[in-house]
Parts: structure tokens; sequence; C-alpha cells
């Protein structure tokens, strides 16, 4: 068992409150998965190339680390320390150079892109939303997800959201069965999943359609072929939304949709606090079938 | 009429005044407000009184109900009504996974659709849905009889007993050992008489009637190779 939340905003005057919203959808699916909690958010402030990190020991990896980046990348960087994670801008196009810096020291990275930024952490939902500020967030849309853990250890590495895509996350309710041979053919092709996790193989899959030219729609039509298992999955892009879940269906999903946003929960209990939620279109995705949004 | 709102009341002291209620209460119209997709709201009661949930329910609403009427103003999470003995649920909305599993008695009335695994190893339940259904509806359903008014997902009545299935639209597919029957005066009565109690408008003419082929009720020697 796991907690999916999602909210993807349509009237641009609820974007101050996207993490306001999201944290109450967040900590109201905690008995759905108490071990860790994560949260992507897209911001509206994406001009600039931005890496999430994170450290056991934030006080020590932490200190002057943005000095020591932009020496190594020649260029300018800057930093904004939340606990144990710092989300750092770079210089266009040195993406690469700042992750094998990273991998270097160490230093685990939890998601890069223009938009998105990734915090997730084990403990509980309100204490992960707390440490991280969560709900003085701002932005279009954003991703949460509460862990109840199956298929891999309660580390921050193997908390939700998996981020292996610039600005692409996924978060999973589910365990899949075919993970160790969709590992070994994604990491043929060069998106190799950095650890043991199901969700992870999932989250590079959708990755590998994407860089091969599909949309989000057809990348999340992929997961219906060549997945195997139980899963609904939630997916964040740059500018898109989206949901899908197994044929069998038997993992919860239920959405919310009014003319201000669309709104994902495992439960209808994370929806119900949603402003205009007593007259908004609420549905339970149907089985096998994709739904996905862009702006 | 006595007013609960779980926004101030605990569930477990909800549930509590509901199950204390005597066969022969004055107290016999409650209605509970805030219920917000909460958990297991109105289970285990057994008291001919009338409950109304204002708003939508979380997993196992209404679940073991004896004698109760209980009604859900907005739509039910998985496993409402969930081994009802007997008494009526009515959901104004939709029903999430597995409405009226195993359920052994009573009347169910969906009034909008119902998702997968409706009425999955019914055993004395009738449930009636003025919407659609989802896949695997009717699994291993043993007796009672499921109403459906609109169109029934994939592998309907898989492994099934002895429950009548009666769909007035498209059947996607059949499950293993399920088929359609010829629809006699009998069940004619039936359907009339559910249909009736569940307010639905429509024509028993326009159904087809679904039941067990009882191929599966005993080893056949030619499946042999199959085990």
């Amino acid at each position: 068992m796991c907690g999916i939340v999602g909210l993807f905003l349509k009237n641009d005057a609820l974007h101050p409150k996207l993490g306001d919203l999201l944290t109450d959808m967040l900590i109201t699916m905690t008995d759905r998965g108490p071990d860790s909690a994560g949260i992507a958010i897209y911001g509206d402030d994406s001009n600039k190339l931005k890496i999430t990190v994170q450290s056991d020991t934030p006080d020590e990896t932490f200190h002057g680390l943005d000095t020591a980046l932009s020496l190594a990348l020649d260029g300018p960087v800057t930093m904004r320390v939340i606990d144990t994670h710092a989300v750092l801008t770079l210089p266009e196009g040195t993406e690469a150079q700042a992750r094998a810096f990273m991998a270097e020291k160490g230093i685990r990275v939890m998601g890069a892109g223009h938009s998105m930024e990734i915090y997730k952490e084990v403990g509980l939902p309100k204490d992960v939303a707390e440490r991280f500020h969560l709900r003085d967030m701002a932005g279009s849309h954003g991703i949460g997800h509460t862990r109840m853990a199956t298929e891999s250890a309660v580390t921050t590495l193997g908390a939700h959201p998996f981020s292996t895509g610039d600005d692409q996350c996924l978060v999973h309710n589910g365990s899949l069965s075919n993970h160790n041979q969709m590992r070994r053919i994604l990491t043929e092709k060069g998106f190799k999943p950095q650890t043991q996790n199901d969700t992870e193989v999932a989250a590079c899959y959708i990755s590998s359609r994407l860089a091969e030219g599909a949309n989000l729609g057809e990348a999340l039509e992929g997961t219906l072929d060549d997945l195997d298992g139980f899963f609904t999955f939630v997916v964040g892009t740059k500018n898109g939304f989206g949901v899908v879940r197994d044929p069998i269906a038997c993992k919860p999903a239920v959405m919310a949709e009014t003319d201000d946003y669309v709104a994902f929960g495992s439960e209808y209990r994370a929806l119900a606090n949603l402003p205009g939620i007593e007259t908004a279109r609420v549905w339970e995705p149907e089985p096998a079938t994709v739904y996905f949004w862009e702006r | 009429m006595q007013t609960i709102d779980l926004a101030k009341t605990p569930l477990r002291e909800l549930n509590q005044a509901l199950q204390a209620q005597a066969e022969q209460t004055n107290q016999t119209e409650w209605v509970i407000e805030n219920p917000k997709g909460g958990h297991a709201i109105a289970v285990g009661l057994d008291a001919p009184i009338e409950v109304t949930v204002k708003g939508s329910t979380g997993y196992y609403c209404a679940g073991m109900n004896q004698q109760a009427t209980i009604k859900v103003t907005g739509s039910a999470g998985p496993g409402v009504a969930e081994n009802m003995m007997s008494g009526t649920v009515i959901i104004d909305g939709d029903a999430s996974q597995y409405a009226g599993a195993t359920g052994q008695g009573g009347l169910l009335v969906i009034k909008g659709n119902a998702s997968s695994r409706c009425g999955i190893s019914m055993k004395g339940i009738d449930i009636v849905v003025h919407g659609n259904i989802g896949h695997m509806s009717a699994f291993m359903a043993q007796s009672g009889n499921l109403v459906v008014l609109g169109d029934a997902g994939d592998a309907l009545g898989d492994s099934l007993y002895e429950a009548r299935l009666f769909v007035r639209g498209k059947v996607k597919s059949l499950g293993a050992d399920c088929i359609e029957k010829e629809m006699r005066p009998e069940h004619v009565e039936i359907l009339k008489d559910l249909l009736e109690r569940a307010g639905a408008d429509a024509d028993p003419s326009e159904f087809k009637r679904y039941g067990s082929a009882r191929k599966l009720y005993n080893f056949h020697v030619d499946h042999a190779g199959a085990y």
C-alpha cells in the first residue's frame, strides 16, 4: 500500500497555494504510507537549469559546495539549502558535469531540470513536509507520495518520486514483477537505474520512451504492454501530468477536475478539502486507460 | 432525527452509537455529516434505522449491515456494503471496486456506476446498478441477483455458481463458464420486483440473463491434461 496525490493547476491564480494544497493532500494519505514521503514540485521560475541534491550530513557536505561546483563548472552557481536537500542553479549545458561532480563527492542527485525540484525523506509525511517547508512552495503542478515499502528498503533513495530525466518524475502504488528484466533492457539503452527499486525502473522506462520521441500519452500507453505487475502511476513532466493504471486496477485511484485544477488521490479523502470539490467532476480512472494533461 | 458531525465526532463513537440501537429504538433517523471520504462509516449496524450519509465515503462503508437502511448522497469507496446480511444500502453516486462483495442478503442500489469486481463472491445479496459495472464483476458469485441497467466490463460472471445476472446494455466479455440464458417468466418477475424496489425505470424485457454453464462444477476427465 502507498498513497499518491497530484495536483495540476489550470488557474494561474492558485499557483501560490500549490504547496499548501498538496501538503494537506499528502498528510491525509499518511496511513497509506508512513515510511517515507516525497514531493516533486514544478515551480514557475524555470529560466535556469537546476539540480536537487541530498546528503545525510548536510552541514558538512553543503558547506562551500556552491563555490566548489562553480569552480569545477567554470560558471556561476547558486545554492538554496533546505534541510537535507540543496537546490543548485547551474550554467546551461553543465548537468552531466555537475552529476559527475556529485557522484565523485558521494552526494545523491534527486533530480534535475528547469522547473522541477524533488524533496523526499524517510519519516512521517507531516514531518517531511515540515522539514522542507512544502507549504510555502508555489508552482503549476506537483506530485506527492507516501510510501509503505514492499520491494526495497526504507531509505531516502527508495522514496518516491523517482526522477530519471530532466523535469520528469514518477510515483507508483503497486509492485512490478518484471523489473529485473526491464532494468537490463534499459541499462543496454543507456538508462541505468541507480537503485534496486522497481519503481525507478518504471521511471526509467518512461524517460527512455520520451527520449525516443514519444509524447507523455504514448509513453504511458507503453507501460501497459511492457511492464508487468500492479501499478497506478502518476507522472509529471515540465508541462504535463499523466495517470495510468494496470488492467487489473486493484490499486485505488480517484480523480477530480474543475475549471481550476485536475487532482489525483489514492482515495477521495485526499481530495475532500480541495476548493470547489463539491461541484467537481469526480471519477475513478478506468483500468488500462491513459489520462494526461499538458499545458 | 439524530445528527452526527464527523468533523467533531470520532468515527468509533459514531459506529458505537449506531450499533447500540436496539430493534425497537425510537431513534430511527440518523444523519451523518462531513464524511469526507472516511473509512468504515456506519458498519456493523443491526437495527431497522435509517442512516443518511451526506457526502462521499471511503473504504467499507455500510459493511456487515443488518436491517438498517443506509443512504450515501455522494459516492462510495471500495468495498461498500461488503458482507451485507440484510437491509438496504443506496449510493446516489458511483461505487468503487468490489461493491457488495460476499453479501449474504439485503439490497444494494448504486445509482451511478460501479467499478471492477462488483458483487464478487456474492452469496445472496441483490445488487441493482443504474449505470455500468467494471471488469470481473460477479466473479465466483454464488447466489442472489445482480441487475445492471448499463453495460458490463470484461469477464462478467467468471467461475459463476448460481447467482443470476441481468444486464440491459452490452457485455464486453463473459468470464469462464458464464453463458447467456433464457429469460423465463419467473426471472421477469424477480427482475420486475428488483427494478421497482431500486427505483429503476426500466422494462424487464430489455434485459438479458446470464448464468453458470455449470461446466466447472465437477472435474472433467478430458481436462486432466490441464493440471
